[in-house]
This record gives structure tokens, C-alpha cells and sequence, in this order.
């Protein structure tokens, strides 16, 4: 018989009951909650007069709705102009009031995006099955947990039941090998495997992300590979845990503490798929093939090098491809043929779960340190993931350099990545963003999002065009 | 209706300003809006003065009143919000028909009585030509024999995982199902407690 996967494991660990259909019911152990996903979900609950089964082990903040300018936030709730997102943060908080769930609010230094947050926090722990109401749960998978987006009816459901009804995904190892030339990172490493495995490659699939170069990143970046697992189609990615994951997690409140963190690590160095594991699908990569990588259309899957062209749709031999490549370009405002470093930009956004960490904030520093913002540059934000991370940034003295060159510093939330606070992209402009999704109207309406990596976002915003941040000094 | 497009995601098929509400009900007006309508869309806006987009497929006139929904591959990709087959439930849509689906979406239409149903590619091809050819054309879809009828009588067959049939067509509550299992969840849970009891501890004050 051959060995199991790292998904195999945890899916096995976590077996409640498992019925004839193939329908199981899997224990959930930590639910994640945000403020937009979750109100209909906790008015279920008072309809059927239900509790949470273990409300310890739900975990709410804010992040989607809320300002990032430091005069609104200083006013609190007040500040929240738009009253439908103002209803929807102190909806939030009245839930978690009223069901006894642990809420970092809105103002609280902890707060920031549920996906920066929670690994923060320590309460993603390896090996745990993870769930929110938000696709990009699957970040947490960096640290070796089992963690996808679910629906509202979903979230209700795990609130009620602490469980949830699944099948089982199959198995997909994408194998990173080699090393990533100096200024390629884990976003440049993402995209290209959606480029080539497309946006539906991962579609019924657990990715594991493994090889040198994955072994290679910090949990910041695994982070951001797994956040984008889920552009590749695939509702959950997944690293395995090594001593660059154990050591990220030992004393955060969350995480346990003296002889039981102990047992728990020595339970923990078996999460990782055995030698002789069977995959499904296996994909592999080279990392020294990798450049950085820039989006030029509207899903993910439309990506290309720096040193690269668009591609002409009237090469595209697939009729329905090439359709789709025209509506893009035709949205864009863009043609088949021009240079990725020819693109001009408006706008540029650096932070999302994607990319708001501290790494991320500490590579964007490097490059825009001394500069300016390119004047044809209309706005270029730098919104930290969580109320910690701005604190250490701040500590470092990445604020001042930013500010120095002419980026806004904020505070924490998800911000201009899908603009349903304030932040959002004009019509026509286009933007260099650290985010995670390109479609139409994603970061405002008729906004034309161009995704790349922290360091190829600043560089883009001194040079107001896409330039190849290794040829930087 | 055809929507003759691949990777339609959550984000076209409801955009986000919309999300805001508090309620379940009430998203069909803004289906497909950025699309739909000519102006950009707020949730406080009297959508029966917006202009129309004449050009957008849900605009007309032959595909007013329409239930089945034919699309494209990766239909519903993106972002989990069940906010996207609450709009297309409530502006009447029934059923589903595309070659493949993003896994998040397509197990969010079971829970809102929204049938996705996979044809392969070749069909879909086929209806997209039949139903672009013929004015009122109608597809009728029989869940309980898995079945659809073309007007000119020939059926298609198509697979429905059984649990989910189940609950589609006897209207059953997930959670009222799952909590028959209460004892086995609590089982579990008393047992997962002492093998792992660190994903229980909690900081203190918390």
C-alpha cells in the first residue's frame, strides 16, 4: 500500500463519520470570521434558535469594510462614512458579543486581515482543518493546516456543528525545484504556476506546493503562495511543516505553551506527505526559469514575464480563448504585442492577504528607499496586513520611507484589493497590485489591475511603467 | 440564457459593493451589473431608472423570463460569496448548465436550491448554437430521472451527486441533518480533545 499525502492525513485525522455517498462529516477546528460573509450566517442560528457548538473555537474580525486613512479610524465606528458598511462592522461586533466569539474589533492593535491575523495570532496551527467565509483561507495552508473558503450557508453550518459536509478532494504536488534568481519571489513563483496550469488547473484538487524552492521561503511567503492557490482553482494549498514552521509559531498567544507545545510540535513533524505518496497530479517547475511576473489581462491566468509581450489573440488558435483574450485586451486597453514594461501606470496598491506582511513591506521598502513616486503616479497606497505588522514597519522605520517617497502609509485592512471600503481604483486606470485577483471591476469599476510582487509594484510606482526589478541597483 | 464567456467569476456575476447587505434576499436587481447596466451600481440605487446596457445578453428581449443559465467553463470562479447564486436564484435562475464549475461556487448553488448541472463540452457547444438559433427555445429539466428534454424531444442525461439530489428536491436542512450525528460529533470531539489537545487551548483573558 502506499504511503499517504499530507491531505490524506489531516483529512483522515479529522473523520467524523463518513457516509455511503461519499459525503463525510469532517471536524472542524478553527472557523475564522470576517463581517461580510458572516451576517446572514448568525441570523440562521437566531431564526432556529441554535448556539455555536464551541464558541472558542471561532475567531472574528473585521476587515473588508472598514477605512484605512488615520483620521477616520481614530473616530471608530463613526468613522465607517458608507452606513451600509458601518451596519455590516457593528453587525459583526453585536454577533460576537452576543454568541461569545473572540473578536478582535476594529481599533484594537491586534485587528487586521482575517488571513494576516490569524497566523499572527497563533491560532492557524498545523494540522488543523480551517475554514472562513472567504476563498483566500487558504493562505493558512503555509502552515501545514487544512484551510478553504466555504459559503455562508457553510459558515452557519460550522457555527451549528462545528463540522462540515465534504468530499474528498484528490491530490495535486506542484514541485518548485532550484533556486529563485535575487529579486523573484513567492507572488512570481505563484503566478507562473497559474500561468501554467491556468485559473481551472486546480479545480477539484488539494495543492501540495513543495521542491527547494518552496522549502526555501519563509512562512511569509508560503503564505503567499497558498493565498493563490485558489486562483489556480484549487480550494485549498498546503505546505508541509518543517522547523521554518515551527519556529514561526512557538509563542504566539494562540499556540500552546511549555510541555503541551512540546507534544504538539512532536505530533506536527509528521505532517508531511510520505516518501512513497501517490498524487494525483504532479507539476513541476523550475524555479531559475521564473522572472517576475505581471498580469496584463483579467483573471490571473494571464500573466507573463517582465522581458515578455502580451500575446496576440489572433495567434491563439482556440476560439473561445482567443475571445476571451479580446474581451480582456478590449477592457484593459491594451493590444497584443506591446512590452509588459511598456504598460503605464495610474495607480499603485501594495498590501491584501496576499502580500501585507512584513517581508513584503520590507522588499517594497528597498526599492522605493531614496526615490520618488513617478508624478504621471496618481495615488500609490501601502496598507499593512494587520495593526502588528504596521507597528513593527513603523519600528523599522518603513513608513518614513515610504512617506519620504511619496506612498500613503494606512492602517490595517483589505483595502483597495476589492475596494468595498473607500479605496478604490478609477475608471480606466490602471494599477500595480500586490493583490490577488485581476477581474473586471475587482479593485473599482472599469479599474484595470495589473497583479505583481511587492518589489515589482514599488519599482513600477518610481518608474510609472513596469520596469524589471533585478536590473535595480 | 447563453453567456457566452469562460471564467465568469463571483465578481462579474455580483460585484462587491452589493455585499454589504445584511440580508439573504434581494441581489437579483444587480445581477451581472457592471454588465447589466450602462452607470456603476450602489446598493441604495432605484435600479428602474438605470440605463440599460441594450448589448448585454440578460437585456434581451428574447431571453426575458429566462431559468436556465448556459455558460462556459470555470463558471463561478473567485471569491466564496454565496452572494452569487443568492443574485442568480433571485432573479429566477433555476439551473445551471456549463462545462465544469469552481468548487466553491458549485457546492454553494446546492445550498440555495440552485442546480448546477456539468455537460461536456461538445453539448454545451451544441446548445449554445441551438438556443443562439432559435427564438423561445426551451429546455426542461427533470431532476428526479436526471434528465433534460430538448424541444425536439431528444433527452441528455447528466450525473447529480445523491445526497444532494436528496436535499434538493425534499428541501432538507444541512445542519438539521448533521445534528442527527450530534453524539458522533461529540464523540469525536471528546476524543480529538485528548490526542490533540493543543488546537484547544485558548490565551488567557480570552
Amino acid at each position: 500500500m502506499s504511503g499517504k499525502t499530507l491531505y490524506d492525513k489531516i483529512w483522515e485525522a479529522h473523520l467524523v463519520k463518513e457516509r455511503e455517498d461519499g459525503t463525510n462529516l469532517i471536524y472542524i477546528d478553527r472557523h475564522l470570521i470576517h463581517e461580510v460573509t458572516s451576517p446572514q450566517a448568525f441570523e440562521g442560528l437566531r431564526l432556529a434558535g441554535r448556539l455555536p457548538w464551541r464558541a472558542a473555537a471561532n475567531f472574528a474580525t473585521p476587515d473588508h469594510n472598514i477605512p484605512t486613512t488615520r483620521d477616520e479610524r481614530s473616530q471608530g465606528l463613526a468613522g465607517i462614512k458608507d452606513p451600509v458598511s458601518k451596519i455590516q462592522v457593528s453587525t459583526l461586533d453585536d454577533n460576537c458579543s452576543e454568541f461569545n466569539i473572540f473578536e478582535l474589533k476594529m481599533n484594537d492593535l491586534r485587528q487586521g486581515i482575517v488571513h494576516v491575523v490569524g497566523p499572527e495570532q497563533g491560532a492557524t496551527l498545523p494540522g488543523m482543518t480551517i475554514v472562513c467565509g472567504d476563498s483566500h483561507t487558504s493562505t493558512h495552508g503555509a502552515l501545514g493546516a487544512l484551510a478553504h473558503g466555504i459559503g455562508t450557508s457553510e459558515v452557519e453550518h460550522v457555527l451549528a456543528t462545528q463540522c462540515l459536509m465534504q468530499k474528498k478532494m484528490k491530490n495535486m504536488l506542484v514541485r518548485v525545484d532550484g533556486q529563485l534568481s535575487t529579486g523573484v519571489t513567492a507572488k512570481d513563483i505563484v503566478l507562473a504556476i497559474i500561468g501554467k496550469i491556468g485559473t481551472a488547473g486546480g479545480t477539484g484538487y488539494t495543492i501540495e506546493f513543495g521542491g527547494e524552492a518552496i522549502r526555501g521561503l519563509s512562512v511569509e511567503g508560503r503564505m503567499t503562495v497558498c493565498n493563490m492557490a485558489i486562483e489556480a482553482g484549487a480550494r485549498a494549498g498546503l505546505v508541509a511543516v518543517d522547523q521554518i514552521t515551527l519556529d514561526y509559531i512557538k509563542g504566539r498567544p494562540f499556540a500552546p505553551a511549555g510541555e503541551v507545545w512540546e507534544r504538539a510540535q512532536e505530533a506536527w513533524r509528521n505532517l508531511v506527505s510520505d516518501e512513497d505518496a501517490v498524487f494525483d497530479a504532479v507539476i513541476e517547475l523550475n524555479a531559475a526559469d521564473i522572472e517576475p511576473q505581471v498580469t496584463w489581462g483579467t483573471s490571473p491566468e494571464m500573466v507573463a514575464p517582465i522581458n515578455g509581450k502580451i500575446p496576440d489573440p489572433a495567434a491563439e488558435a482556440d476560439t473561445t480563448k482567443r475571445g476571451n483574450m479580446e474581451q480582456a485586451l478590449n477592457y484593459m486597453g491594451l493590444r497584443g504585442g506591446t512590452a509588459i514594461r511598456d504598460i503605464k501606470l495610474d495607480c499603485v496598491f501594495i498590501g491584501s492577504c496576499t502580500n501585507s506582511r512584513i517581508e513584503d513591506l520590507r522588499e517594497a521598502a528597498k526599492v522605493v528607499a531614496g526615490n520618488k513616486v513617478a508624478e504621471s503616479v496618481e495615488m500609490a497606497l501601502v496598507v499593512p496586513g494587520s495593526g502588528l505588522v504596521k507597528q513593527q514597519a513603523e519600528a523599522e522605520g518603513l513608513d518614513k520611507i515610504f512617506e519620504a517617497a511619496g506612498l500613503e502609509w494606512r492602517e490595517p485592512g483589505c483595502s483597495m484589493c476589492l475596494a468595498m471600503n473607500a479605496d478604490q481604483l478609477g475608471e480606466g486606470k490602471h494599477c500595480a497590485s500586490t493583490s490577488n485577483r485581476n477581474f473586471e471591476g475587482r479593485q473599482g469599476f472599469g479599474g484595470r489591475t495589473h497583479l505583481v510582487s511587492p518589489a515589482m509594484a514599488a519599482a513600477a510606482a518610481i518608474h510609472g511603467h513596469f520596469v524589471d526589478v533585478r536590473e535595480l541597483g | 440564457m447563453p453567456l457566452d464567456r469562460a471564467n465568469v467569476d463571483t465578481d462579474f456575476i455580483i460585484p462587491k459593493q452589493f455585499l454589504k447587505s445584511i440580508k439573504r434576499s434581494g441581489f437579483g436587481v444587480n445581477l451581472f451589473d457592471e454588465h447589466r447596466y450602462l452607470d456603476k451600481g450602489e446598493p441604495d440605487m432605484d435600479n428602474s431608472n438605470r440605463p440599460l446596457n441594450p448589448e448585454f445578453v440578460l437585456n434581451l428581449p428574447r431571453y426575458q423570463g429566462a431559468s436556465v443559465l448556459l455558460a462556459r467553463d470555470n463558471f463561478g470562479c473567485g471569491s466564496s460569496r454565496e452572494h452569487a447564486p443568492w443574485a442568480l436564484d433571485d432573479y429566477g435562475f433555476r439551473v445551471i448548465l456549463a462545462p465544469s464549475y469552481a468548487d466553491i461556487f458549485f457546492n454553494n448553488c446546492f445550498k440555495n436550491g440552485l442546480l448546477p448541472i456539468v455537460l461536456d463540452r461538445k453539448t454545451i457547444d451544441a446548445l449554445f448554437q441551438e438556443v443562439e438559433a432559435n427564438v423561445g427555445y426551451q429546455l426542461e429539466v427533470d431532476l428526479p430521472e436526471q434528465l433534460i428534454r430538448k424541444p425536439d424531444g431528444t433527452e441528455l442525461g447528466f450525473e447529480v451527486d445523491a445526497f444532494r439530489k436528496r436535499c434538493l428536491i425534499e428541501g432538507l436542512d444541512d445542519i438539521g441533518i448533521t445534528l442527527q450525528d450530534a453524539e458522533l460529533i461529540r464523540n469525536f470531539e471528546e476524543q480529538w480533545r485528548t490526542t490533540a489537545p493543543w488546537y484547544f487551548t485558548t490565551p488567557e483573558g480570552v
